[in-house]
Order: structure tokens, then C-alpha cells, then sequence
């Protein structure tokens, strides 16, 4: 069992020294950040003492239903996040909605099943947390760098649907490059961890006096599991939502973001 | 509408971010080979875009041969109303796998020779890699490329506007080749009235997206 550890509010308080530092520096280099790093500050302790406080109910109750509902809020909170970074993407959020709904539902199905955690709260909110965590930043940047590309080659796209292809064979070459930008960074990171950096989950149970192999294996299992999750919710993601791009007859549609490609088209 | 018509249009309108594009258009297109003229901007591309399905009238009908084009079956008429676009869009790899992508589509067979000396190109083409051909040999692939789907008309939007005047002579060459050969009908876009003279029967021409005038030089 391992040690929890106690901090005092004043304990956090300290540690704003460093967020001082990081504010005289943006002041000091004119980067004009001085203000986001307020807002970032601010943010991060109210939504994660909130945050503190829902999981601290959802402990105590240890119910399934109560599990479930935090997940199903993480995946809205998700989705509509991601939403953000793939405006390109016509109706993005439905997409992302699903995709982060079926990485969580699948992972977490998956490593209860397979015995790796219980089915209890104290296991599935927080592994829950960083699948949506990861598989939304995931699947937002495959939405949004499928935007790019599809806006970037519309000639090559509708030089393909025009000798008779339909819009999944025309786009497959764009969905393969937008799927491996999504899964390529997990895939690094995941790489060199150990080597480079520690990984967040192991630094927490080692300052939370874990021992290290114990650390160590825990770390490894949620690696793996992030790897299953953010390949799901990438590919769930752009599967769904490139569809956005097309008419039901493979045509692409007129769209704001494509407005530029459209008039290279000429009139 | 005479029951021979290649593609019948009746008020054919089009926008695009709410700027009319096309506006009402209606007259008939006969087999042979046709020119759309006009200034950048007229509609040109547009119209040549609507008529193998890559884009739907906001308002009216185009038929193809009596039919309406929404009655048929997309993929097939794209395949035998091929287009080629102005700008050359090859796929990564060689000339040959370029040809032969649009029969592979419907499990067909790619006569890669036939197309490459039809549009005008050289056998030796078929293993050169699609990224290290100049503009005109990528616009004769382009049009190579259509040709491999042995379509019954081609679409060609501003076949030459890219090449020098050498290498626009051997493409309306070509061109006019193909229909004599094959008897292939022809659709070209062209801001050059001197080509669409040279290359057309019927000659369209299209301002602000309604047709102005129509010059026919049929015998």
C-alpha cells in the first residue's frame, strides 16, 4: 500500500514561486504571456479542486453509476475541447464525441476484463481520466491535421473522385497521414520514456514513497493502455468525421475552409 | 430538346458563398467537340465541373444523352465522362501506376501503352516517376490518365494554359487526333478564343455565368 502524502495549502501556495518566476521572465522578454499564466494558474486550481472534490464523492460512493457518469462528462468536456483545434472539420464534434466515447468504454472494458484493475472507482476514474486525456489530444490533432490536408489538396482530391473513385478511396492517402500525426507523438513520448523524461504516473507513486518496480510496472500498463486508446479514438475520429467533407454523390462540398482551394478551382 | 444532344441544360443555376456563379443556364451541348470561352470568372470551370457530377446545380437539370445526370449512377459516369483538370494532380509514383488507378477502380485492366501514345507520350513514360515530369508531360499524364478509362467524352478544363506555345500545339494536336481516331466527344474550357477556333465546332461563351453568345460551325 502506499504512503498518501499530505500537503498543506500553504505547501501549494509555495509553489507559486515558481509560477512567479515563470511571469517575471515572460515580463522581463516582452512575451506578453504575463496574463495567460494567471488565467493558466487560476484555472488549474479551481477546475482541479473542483475536480478533487467530485472524485473525492465518487470514492466515497464507489458506484459504478457515479464512475460512469464522471467518464460520460470528461467525454462531452473532451470532445467539445477538441472541437476547438479541428475547426477545418465540419461538424467535428459528433465525431470526436464518439470517438472519445468508444476509446474510453473500449480501454476501460478491456483492462477490467483482462484483470489488469478492479472495477472500482479509485481504479477507473483516474485511468479513465488519462485515456479522454490522451485520446482527445489525439484525436484532435488528426481532425485538425486533416482539415489542413484536405483544404491543401482539393485538385489531387477531386482529380481522384473525377476517374470514378469514391470519397473513402480518394481520401485514403490524407486519412493515413492524419492518423500517424495523431499517434505519432504517444508513440515517441512512449519510447523514450524512462530515457528522457519520467512519465507522470511513476513520479507520482514515487514521491508517494512507491517502490520503484511497483512504480515502474503501473506506469507500463497505463502506457500500453494509452496506446490502445488514442489509436482507437484517432481512428474513430477520422473515420467518422472526414465524412463531413462529402456529399452523399463524392462530391466535395463548398466549404469556408476550403473557400481559398475553391476559388483556385477558378469560377 | 433534340434526342441527340451530349448534355442538355435547363436553368442551370450555381453559387458559391452566395455569389451566383452560374445563372440559369440553359442550352444543349451536341456531340462533337465544344468550347466554353470566356473571361476568369465567367463560369467556365464551373459548368465543365457539373457536368460529370463533381458539383450539383443549386437550381435546374443536366442531362447526359436524355438522362438526368442525378438518375445515374455517379462513379460509372464519371468514368466515361472523364475530366481533366486544369491543374495537373498526379498520385506519388510512376506514370504507369497513375494510368492505371482509375481502372484498377472497378477491377479493369489498363492498357498503359495505348494511353501514353494516344495522349501523345512516349511508352518509355510508363516507369518515370509522376514527380519529375515537367508541366506539360504532367498534363499530357493527365490526360493520358483519362484516356485509360476509355471514357466516351472528355472533359478538358484549360488543357494548355500551363504550357508554352510549342507545347500547346502538340496538345490541340492530340486532341484533335482523339476525335478523329476515336470519335471521342470533347468538352474544352479554354479563355483563348483563337483556340476554341481552332479545336471546337460549337464554341459557348459564358460572361459573368450566362451565355453571351454561341458560334456553331457545323456542315
Amino acid at each position: 500500500m502506499i504512503a498518501a502524502i499530505h500537503l498543506t495549502i500553504g505547501q501549494v501556495a509555495a509553489s507559486l514561486a515558481l509560477v512567479a518566476v515563470a511571469a517575471l521572465i515572460s515580463f522581463w522578454q516582452h512575451a506578453d504571456l504575463e496574463r495567460d499564466i494567471g488565467i493558466a494558474t487560476v484555472r488549474s486550481f479551481v477546475q482541479l479542486t473542483a475536480v478533487g472534490y467530485v472524485i473525492k464523492f465518487v470514492f466515497d460512493q464507489n458506484q459504478l453509476i457515479f464512475v460512469a457518469a464522471l467518464i460520460a462528462a470528461m467525454v462531452v468536456f473532451g470532445a467539445f475541447t477538441a472541437r476547438g483545434r479541428a475547426r477545418g472539420v465540419p461538424n467535428a464534434f459528433w465525431p470526436l464525441l464518439f470517438a472519445l466515447a468508444t476509446a474510453a468504454v473500449t480501454t476501460l472494458a478491456l483492462v477490467v476484463g483482462l484483470g489488469v484493475f478492479k472495477a472500482q472507482a479509485r481504479y477507473l476514474v483516474p485511468v479513465g481520466g488519462m485515456v479522454i486525456g490522451n485520446a482527445m489530444t489525439a484525436a484532435a490533432v488528426t481532425l485538425n491535421r486533416l482539415g489542413e490536408d484536405v483544404a491543401d489538396s482539393t485538385a489531387q482530391i477531386e482529380a481522384t473522385l473525377a476517374l470514378g473513385a469514391t470519397s473513402a478511396q480518394a481520401m485514403r492517402p490524407i486519412l493515413r497521414r492524419s492518423l500517424r500525426s495523431g499517434m505519432i507523438p504517444l508513440i515517441d513520448s512512449t519510447k523514450t520514456t524512462g530515457l528522457i523524461f519520467f512519465p507522470g504516473t511513476m513520479v507520482g507513486m514515487l514521491l508517494a514513497g512507491a517502490a520503484p518496480i511497483d512504480a515502474v510496472r503501473l506506469q507500463l500498463v497505463l502506457l500500453y493502455v494509452l496506446l490502445g486508446s488514442v489509436a482507437i479514438a484517432a481512428l474513430m475520429a477520422i473515420l467518422l468525421a472526414y465524412r463531413g467533407f462529402f456529399t452523399p454523390a463524392h462530391q466535395l462540398r463548398e466549404l469556408p475552409a476550403l473557400s481559398s482551394a475553391g476559388a483556385r478551382r477558378g469560377a | 430538346m433534340g434526342p441527340t444532344a451530349l448534355f442538355a441544360l435547363q436553368g442551370v443555376g450555381y453559387r458559391r458563398g452566395g455569389r451566383v456563379v452560374l445563372d440559369g443556364l440553359g442550352f444543349e451541348i451536341q456531340p462533337g467537340s465544344t468550347a466554353l470561352v470566356g473571361p476568369s470568372g465567367a463560369g467556365k470551370s464551373t459548368l465543365l465541373r457539373l457536368l460529370n457530377r463533381l458539383a450539383d446545380p443549386a437550381a435546374g437539370t443536366v442531362r447526359y444523352r436524355g438522362r438526368d445526370l442525378r438518375e445515374l449512377e455517379v462513379l460509372g459516369l464519371r468514368r466515361e465522362v472523364a475530366l481533366v483538370p486544369q491543374l495537373p494532380a498526379l498520385l506519388p509514383g510512376t506514370v504507369a501506376e497513375n494510368l492505371a488507378y482509375g481502372p484498377s477502380l472497378c477491377e479493369r485492366g489498363c492498357q498503359t501503352a495505348r494511353a501514353l501514345v494516344l495522349a501523345g507520350l512516349d511508352e518509355s513514360f510508363a516507369e518515370r516517376s509522376a514527380r519529375e515530369l515537367s508541366v506539360g508531360e504532367q498534363q499530357r499524364v493527365m490526360l493520358a490518365r483519362a484516356l485509360a478509362l476509355e471514357p466516351a467524352v472528355l472533359l478538358l478544363d484549360e488543357p494548355t494554359a500551363a504550357l508554352d506555345e510549342r507545347s500547346r500545339d502538340a496538345i490541340e494536336c492530340t486532341l484533335l487526333d482523339l476525335r478523329a481516331r476515336l470519335s471521342v466527344d470533347l468538352v474544352i474550357v479554354t479563355h483563348d478564343r483563337a483556340q476554341a477556333e481552332r479545336l471546337a465546332e460549337d464554341q459557348l461563351v459564358l460572361e459573368q455565368g450566362r451565355l453571351v453568345a454561341r458560334e456553331v460551325e457545323r456542315t
